[in-house]
């Protein structure tokens, strides 16, 4: 079809206005630096291992989900599931195929994720929203159903949990604290670059077309169900990454219970609370949702230090930030992105009010 | 998009930091630090919270009655793992590099999950890391895992030490032949773990050996006990663990298997495990390396000075003797006697990791010492060494009347001789995957 009528398409080559401006971003420029050179350097193993890795791959994974629910409108419960391919495809390949880098490891752990979601995508042509919502649940169970079934999966380990054989590239050792969180920036501002220049390509408008509304989406000539099928299989790309690099980068190990329903439900609140359809969402989401029960343990173990019940602390820390999601939420329903959108414009303006 | 994004990553790496810069500066002291890792909330916290009484009030009763050990008093923080490995190495890493100046010398991650995820960190942080009754049993082998050790009862053991008393209910090890004998597990590392020491073992005796999983959390079990039904196993080695433990024991009541026939496992086997099963509990047995009871000579002790003066932290004084008390007694018994063997090569000080790895390997509790602190009849005499990192390898029977524990046997002992060729395989194969280098433990 764009073949024949080119002119129709919504490339932006030809197009009458700068979509987007390019220029240099200082304050980018610097985050980078900092988070490349300043925070290895300056950060502990604590920082390293318990905040930021965990905080970075679940970044990662919220993006791989937003790019289908976000931006594509095809809700899924199954993310975890798709982590779990990516993980133990990584695992076997490092295993099976003797002197492959790790680069290209991750990379089929991802490409083989693609193309099992790209097989759970299919029933998206004819199914919607909460129906879709279903299949995707059947898939997550189906997955770590067949991870913990079939022992070739975990090289037929007793205890059915796989490990990271070898972090290395061009023999330099990845397994530091330092290595392994240089390992997963890489990889996070590598796949967050690729996101932000699909979501605003030809793909990405079209996503944004289907989820705004699929008959009107078709009306103007986008294939429909290659597009949901192409959201299904680049979403688990990123999401069979970030389950490759949760499981060697962060745990150092995994088994097919790392990858249960309460990770994609984990990560479905990252996206919901971070922003749907926003890039910047997943990483205030993944922020929200990792650092914020760790903050509240430090403060309350620093406030009521052995002057309050152990347990009733804790539970009252969950009761602390199940409200906080609840308040932001009422807040502003469209995430926590837009929450900080907002008050940036007010900030602009102040104090004034426009 | 892109502003919003660094504006508030900045802000919260602002945020984060001003954090970092209220906690408090270090100052050395002459304490020993005992990181809890912890799980309070969630699905196992009902058998979590008695363990953790357990361990602080055997802490307290070492700093309050003894001064400490050997004059270096403990001390001890919580952390919340909700029996996860994402929280557990977050605990972890935060209680690493000790307390205001106390080391570590003893970590115990507290639950599967985080005992697999914390093996490799804390070898290369060396720390050891002390798993009672669950963990990786090819740490066994000291020689490939120099900081991993499943003290006391690995899986496999326990595996053995249930046949052993199977074996003695029918009439010796030959009796077994044609017999069926069904576990019903936890589907997860810690259920999987039997699979292989029983499979040998029902080579060497010709038993039938029949797998059932139960899926966590194992609130319906409807299905798989339709099964023990159909097979009609002549004994059932129950293998479950939380919410799981009750809803079996009640599932095969309505199905009709015999409760006298089910053998729970260590995490199937406190009073938390049978009160909620009711009637059906009567008659239920388990296999336990720390008998349930309050009458052993530490509860006497802990009783008159910790329980009675109002300093316990036990919520609810039933659980007293439980099964998960008395571990967490056991547990912290094991770390500070570790310390104690520790301190009589590195002087009466606050020990590192790597001293208390020494103090572990050179542990050697026989039924003297074990009088002295108390423990004797609790625990059963236990020396670990460069390359027996699991040293006893024996439980005790005990069966459930409907209000409390009554042991039935005395020690049994696994058959950890026919087992080792079988782990030492498992270390091999992990060392060759890993290309990690065994230690030479003669030239330790």
């Amino acid at each position: 079809m764009t073949a024949i009528v080119p002119r129709l398409t919504a490339s932006f080559d030809e197009a009458p206005l700068t979509l987007v401006r390019r220029r240099w971003r200082p304050g980018l420029l610097s985050l980078l630096l900092v988070a490349f050179v300043g925070l290895p350097w300056l950060g502990s193993d604590y920082w390293l291992n318990a905040i930021l890795i965990p905080f970075l791959v679940l970044s990662l994974a919220g993006l791989g989900l937003n790019l289908l629910t976000g931006y594509t409108g095809q809700t899924s419960v199954g993310a975890a599931g798709f982590m779990a391919v990516g993980a133990f495809a990584t695992y076997g390949l490092l295993l099976r195929v003797p002197g492959l880098p790790l680069p290209l490891a991750l990379l089929g752990g991802g490409v083989i994720a693609g193309l099992v979601g790209l097989l759970f995508g299919i029933p998206s042509a004819r199914i919607k929203g909460f129906y879709l919502m279903v299949t995707t649940l059947a898939s997550q169970f189906f997955l770590e159903w067949v991870f913990a079934k079939f022992p070739w999966f975990y090289n037929y380990a007793s205890s059915g949990t796989i490990s990271a054989p070898r972090l290395e590239l061009f023999g330099h050792n990845l397994a530091t604290p330092v290595g392994r969180y240089l390992l997963t920036l890489s990889c996070v501002v590598l796949l967050t670059w690729v996101a932000v220049n699909l979501v605003r390509s030809q793909v990405g408008r079209n996503w944004m077309a289907i989820r705004d509304m699929d008959t009107a989406a078709a009306v103007i000539g986008i294939a429909v169900e290659r597009d949901k099928r192409m959201a299904f299989a680049v979403s688990s790309f990123y999401l069979g990454i970030a389950g490759a690099l949760w499981a060697f980068a962060y745990l150092g190990t995994a088994s097919a219970g790392s990858f249960d329903i309460n990770r994609s439900f984990q990560i479905l609140f990252i996206i919901i609370i971070g922003g749907m359809g926003s890039i910047a969402g997943n990483f205030i989401g993944a922020a929200f949702i990792s650092l914020v029960p760790i903050l509240l343990s430090h403060a309350g173990q620093w406030l009521f230090n052995g002057n309050v019940d152990a347990g009733q602390l804790q539970n009252l820390q969950k009761v602390l930030f199940g409200a906080l999601i609840i308040g932001f939420l009422i807040k502003e329903p469209e995430g926590l992105a837009r929450l900080l959108g907002d008050l940036r414009e007010r900030i602009r303006v102040w104090p004034l009010r426009f | 998009m892109h502003a919003t994004f660094k504006r508030s990553l900045a802000a919260i790496g602002l945020a984060l930091g001003a954090y970092a810069a209220l906690v408090p500066a270090a100052q050395a002291a002459n304490e020993q630090f005992f990181p809890l890792a912890t799980y309070r909330v969630g699905a196992y916290a009902s058998s979590g919270i008695p363990v953790w009484a357990g361990m602080i009030d055997y802490l307290r009763y070492i700093n309050e009655v003894e001064g400490g050990i050997n004059g270096v008093k403990l001390v001890w923080q919580e952390c919340e793992t909700e029996w996860t490995a994402e929280k557990g190495i977050e605990c972890y890493e935060r209680f690493k590099n000790g307390l205001n100046g106390a080391p570590v010398a003893i970590y115990a991650p507290n639950g599967a999950p985080a005992a697999y995820a914390l093996a490799d960190k804390a070898e290369a942080d060396r720390i050891p890391l002390i798993t009672l009754g669950y963990g990786r049993t090819e740490a066994t082998d000291g020689r490939v895992f120099p900081y991993n050790f499943p003290a006391m009862l690995t899986f496999y053991s326990e595996a053995s030490a249930f046949i052993n008393y199977v074996a003695e209910r029918e009439g010796g090890l030959d009796k077994l032949k044609g017999k069926k004998i069904a576990t019903v597990y936890h589907d997860s590392a810690y259920g999987r773990e039997t699979q292989g020491p029983l499979a040998l073992l029902a080579q060497k005796y010709g038993f039938e050996n029949i797998q059932i999983a139960v899926a966590d959390p194992g609130n319906e079990q409807a299905g798989q006990w339709r099964q023990v039904r159909q097979l009609k196993p002549d004994w059932v080695f129950l293998r479950t663990w939380g919410v799981s433990t009750p809803v079996a024991i009640k599932t095969a009541a309505r199905f009709g298997y015999p409760v006298e026939r089910i053998v729970g496992d260590i995490w199937a086997s406190s009073n938390e495990d049978v009160l909620p099963a009711g009637e059906a509990g009567k008659g239920y047995l388990a296999l336990t390396p720390y008998p349930g009871g309050a009458d052993f000579d530490i509860h006497q002790r802990i009783r008159q000075y910790i329980l009675d003066t109002g300093k316990s932290d036990l919520k609810d004084p039933k659980s007293f003797g439980s099964v998960y008390y008395n571990s967490g007694l056991v547990n912290a018994a094991i770390a500070v006697e570790a310390i104690r063997t520790g301190q009589k090569k590195f002087g009466n000080r606050p020990l590192n990791g790597e001293e208390g790895r020494w103090g572990l390997e050179h542990l050697d509790l026989g039924d003297a010492r074990l009088k002295e602190i108390g423990f004797l009849g609790l625990m059963q005499p236990l020396k670990l060494s460069c390359s027996d990192h699991e040293g006893g390898g024996a439980a005790k029977v005990q069966q459930w009347d409907g209000q409390q524990w009554k042991l039935i046997t005395d020690w049994v002992q696994a058959d950890r001789a026919t087992l080792r060729p079988l782990i030492d395989a498992k270390a091999a194969e992990y060392a060759k995957e890993k290309g990690v280098t065994a230690r030479d433990c003669a030239a330790q």
